[in-house]
């Protein structure tokens, strides 16, 4: 039962993952909430089950020249240093306290995330109708340019 | 002196995208994306693709963190993992047959709601 519920827990953070909806951040909640595991371990389970998953993933971006390499270093140096002293952070934090602050943290980014689509709406929303505005307005001129 | 800025920049945004990594085993790639297209000005596409490239040495590192701190089940998680990467295929090819604005919102609201259950539980 318990590896039915964990091929399709794994299966709905894939496919929000593949979807690049930032999968690991649900992942955590679903394996804590609805399998009961602790929430180091599911945080371990998410970083461990990232890696040959990105790697297939990174394979092929590499291939069609989707990564920007000059972006990486700068960024991935101080990125690991401090992802390094923020497990030990983590291993000090009890697990229901850290529980909450990743409640937080989700809250945070679907806020976040439900602004920036609400914003893309609007645009495209706005866009349109300038468009639908701007083609009366450039017939006109059509018409008295053959005349 | 310009150069100097946009280093201390990426410095200090990866410092940030390690630390909340690191502190809850994921989660980096949703500072790291921003970071790169509205920051740093990288194509969108782009900015995905070099996310996973800066994430993955993270995630390795504090994989062997947290392994080591005994916090790794493996059978749950070879059982999930297979879970995790034929799901990733399905959601791969899904986004080009869904409106990815309605699938944000459902997500977004997912993550509220499931936020909201860790800190009342």
């Amino acid at each position: 039962m318990k590896i039915i519920l964990l091929i399709v827990i794994g299966l709905v953070g894939g496919v929000i993952g593949g979807m690049g909806m930032g999968g690991g951040t649900l992942l955590i909640p679903l394996l804590t909430l609805f399998a009961k595991m602790e929430q180091h371990s599911a945080q371990a389970l998410n970083l461990i089950a990232f890696v040959p998953m990105s790697a297939v993933a990174l394979a092929i971006h590499i291939k069609n020249k989707l990564v920007d390499f000059k972006q990486v270093l700068w960024i991935a140096l101080p990125a690991v240093a401090a992802g390094v002293g923020a497990s030990y952070l983590s291993k000090m934090t009890a697990a229901h306290s850290l529980s909450r602050y990743f409640g937080i943290f989700l809250v945070a980014i679907g806020i976040y995330q439900m602004t920036a689509a609400i914003i893309g709406i609007v645009k495209t929303v706005k866009k349109r109708k300038r468009e639908l505005l701007t083609v009366p307005k450039a017939q006109p001129r059509k018409i008295s340019g053959i005349l | 002196m310009k150069k100097i800025t946009s280093i201390l920049t990426r410095v200090g945004g990866g410092a940030l995208i390690g630390l909340i990594n690191g502190f809850f085993g994921g989660g980096g790639g949703m500072l790291c994306v921003p970071l790169l297209e509205k920051v740093l000005g990288v194509p969108t596409k782009k900015s995905h693709a070099t996310a996973i490239m800066i994430i993955l040495p993270i995630s390795i590192a504090s994989a062997v963190m947290y392994v080591l701190n005994g916090y790794a089940d493996f059978s749950s998680t070879v059982i999930a993992s297979v879970g995790v990467t034929v799901g990733g295929s399905i959601g791969a090819l899904l986004l080009t047959k869904l409106k990815s604005v309605t699938v944000g919102i459902v997500f977004a609201a997912l993550m509220i709601v499931a936020g909201l259950k860790l800190i009342i539980r």
